[in-house]
């Protein structure tokens, strides 16, 4: 059996095809009080009305600072967290409605990498093992002797020793540890993937090892991927469009080159204005004005616009109605009402 | 003029069971009075054992210093007794460390833990340290002092128990900071704040800083110069200019070409440094980054290059240097 994707993939690049939708999705937590007797207090508005699509062999970045929902929506996206309201299609099919089974089958086709391989990884279990158990518990190799050659591929398409299926993840190092939790992931021949901070825990000479992979493996097995990340150049290296959030809420999506060069809100210009360029001298020739101010608690958003306490150009109309999104050129949306 | 802090081949070693940790393995450099200095260098690499090291702060067993000297203000740290270096600790020197919230004491309020140092290294009394500390939260950006006095560290936002560390760091008017990846723990709007503050007050204030980091851009942003580690050891230092435009070795060359970059354009493809970085306890005697180095040759597993200096203040560990500053004129 080849690890080679579905037929009918389309050529590289974008195409057309939605895979997943998610629409007006959100994800309230509810904050309690009380041992005995818990009543809901507040909610966490982690996620507040989140809209994008994903097309076909392209990347998604989710980009954003700690607590902006950025993994609670790939979490809602896989069902490890149900959402409060909103839909999720994916490949047309909502998720909402899927019986158990059915989710669970549609969870051959969703795959996930987290951040910290050294978490995410079972200490008591062998390398093999933690590949090969996908295909177990999803029936596709009942074989073992199947399974083994399947996990041995896989680790060679990892750029891995295959040898290295009878180790323990403690034996390896953070970057082959990562390789692993990628080889897990494909083993199901997935057609989606959600990076979740994939590469945030490794040094940078390791960490552009696995870029590198992961886009050798986008294109081999024609994949999607969501990926969530906090780390602008990484993202602006991996992903075709770009959807930037602040609070729960999508700020800006546009295609990477847009986001990049081209921002529109002025939060994804703040961010971009923050992030130093490792060359001394452009740093010394760019103005370091940094945006003030901390998050907001998103258990008491501010009214209207949630960054118009931070914003430097935020006007008084700011404060009172929440902006939506607004494609202000082609594919270039903005959820600002003075961009 | 003498320098402020003067490190002459510091080793310092860890004994486990695996073998003997060559954390730190011969490395000197200096700081003058007022300057920042970077220490870059990837997990593993000795920069964070160099820099607790200077305040003797490595843990007895299992680790140890056995070798070399720390002069601050002429007098060699590592030959202080205990006493004597406790009074240096805080006083001359103050730290800022990664994980504000592991490095700050959660049982006790922020005004206790500010006016602690106050009151131990300057005999202030209670009410004087207290003014002084509503002083330094202002100093650091922290409004209503009163009220964040009288607060616990988990009442704080990350960015705001580390403005609190910087705030202890300057309490005693110290002569060097060192600050081991102050910024790693923090969101980028939230790091761009923190380290503009320390720029802004060190400078202000004349204090020299030593900043222990993984991240080019900061050290970009930040560094007078620079010291790039690899396996224990200073591979290549000089001005940040030199380091980044005119690296001389091929470690320092693979980091700045393997980092995704805002100002260049998309779609090119990274170049990794392949491999792993090596296992301290099994170093030979040849470079240690021989197996990863594309300009490697024989002469590499001969002998451990030694510094030598290239240009007037920078100085690398190559045997190829010129081969690796060729490979650079030709691509560019």
């Amino acid at each position: 059996m080849s690890v080679d994707a579905d037929a009918g993939s389309a050529e590289s690049g974008l195409s057309d095809e939605v895979l997943l939708t998610v629409r007006n999705l959100r994800k309230y937590f509810p904050v309690t009080e009380g041992m005995m007797i818990k009543r809901t207090v507040a909610e966490v508005k982690a996620v507040d009305g989140v809209s994008f699509e994903v097309h076909r062999g392209e990347t998604l970045g989710l980009v954003g600072e700690s607590g902006c929902g950025k993994s609670t929506t790939g979490r809602c996206i896989l069902r490890l967290d149900p959402p409060s309201s909103g839909e999720i299609l994916f490949g047309g099919v909502d998720m909402a409605n899927l019986s158990r089974a059915e989710l669970n089958k549609m969870r051959e086709r969703i795959q996930v990498i987290f951040q910290d391989p050294y978490s995410s990884l079972n200490p008591r279990m062998k390398v093999g093992d933690i590949i090969g158990e996908p295909m177990k518990v999803h029936g596709l190799l009942p074989d073992a002797d199947k399974r083994r050659e399947r996990v041995a591929e896989l680790l060679h398409v990892c750029g891995l020793n295959p040898a290295m299926a009878d180790r323990y993840p403690h034996e390896m190092s953070g970057g082959q540890r990562q390789r692993v939790g990628i080889a897990r992931a494909l083993a199901l021949q997935p057609e989606f993937i959600i990076c979740d901070e994939a590469v945030s825990a490794l040094d940078v000479s390791i960490q552009a090892q696995v870029i590198n992979l992961l886009e050798d493996l986008r294109e081999q097995f024609n994949l999607t991927y969501l990926f969530i990340a906090h780390d602008l150049s990484v993202v602006r290296h991996l992903c075709h469009r770009v959807a930037v959030m602040y609070l729960g809420k999508i700020v800006e999506l546009a295609p990477a080159d847009q986001v990049f060069d081209n921002p529109l809100h002025p939060y994804t210009q703040a961010l971009l204005a923050a992030v130093p360029v490792p060359d001394p001298e452009i740093e010394s020739a760019r103005a370091h004005q940094t945006v003030k101010g901390e998050v907001p608690s998103p258990i008491n958003p501010p009214s209207g616009c949630v960054f118009h306490p931070r914003c430097p150009k935020a006007v008084d109309g700011c404060s009172m109605s929440v902006p939506e999104l607004r494609e202000l050129e082609p594919g270039h949306w903005v959820a600002c009402s003075e961009a | 003029m003498a320098h402020l802090l003067e490190i002459e081949n510091l080793r310092t070693q860890f004994f486990t069971q695996q073998g003997t940790v060559q954390a730190v393995d011969g490395i000197s450099y200096n700081v003058d009075e007022g300057e920042t200095v970077a220490v870059v260098g990837e997990s593993g690499c000795g920069k964070s054992v160099s820099a607790l090291s200077i305040l003797r702060l490595i843990p007895n067993p299992p680790g140890e210093i056995v070798g070399g000297e720390i002069r601050f203000m002429g007098k060699n740290l590592l030959d202080m007794t205990d006493q004597e270096i406790r009074s240096i600790r805080g006083r001359d020197i103050g730290m800022v460390f990664q994980e504000p919230m592991t490095s700050l004491n959660p049982v006790l309020t922020i005004g206790r833990q500010l006016t602690e140092t106050l009151m131990h290294h300057l005999g202030s009394t209670q009410d004087e340290s207290m003014d002084r500390a509503r002083e330094l939260l202002r100093l650091v950006g922290i409004g209503d002092s009163d009220r964040r006095l009288a607060q616990y560290p988990h009442h704080l936002s990350g960015g705001m128990r580390q403005r609190v560390m910087i705030a202890m760091a300057l309490a005693c008017e110290p002569k060097l900071i060192i600050a081991d990846e102050p910024t790693t723990a923090l969101d980028v709007t939230i790091q761009a704040q923190i380290l503009e503050l320390m720029r802004e007050l060190t400078k202000q204030m004349g204090v020299a800083l030593i900043v222990i980091t993984h991240n080019l851009g900061v050290v970009a942003r930040y560094a007078d110069r620079v010291n790039v580690m690899y396996a224990g050891k200073v591979i290549e230092s000089g001005s940040a200019m030199d380091i980044y435009h005119r690296p001389h070795h091929p470690y320092t060359l693979g980091l700045l070409r393997s980092v995704p970059r805002l100002d260049q354009p998309r779609g090119t493809r990274l170049i990794p440094i392949e491999g792993q970085p090596p296992d301290l306890t099994r170093l030979d005697g040849g470079c240690a980054f021989r197996p990863r180095c594309t300009f490697a040759t024989e002469q590499c597993a001969g002998a451990i290059p030694g510094l030598e200096a290239v240009d007037e203040g920078h100085i690398t560990a190559c045997f190829n240097k010129e081969a690796v500053a060729d490979s650079l004129r030709n691509t560019t």
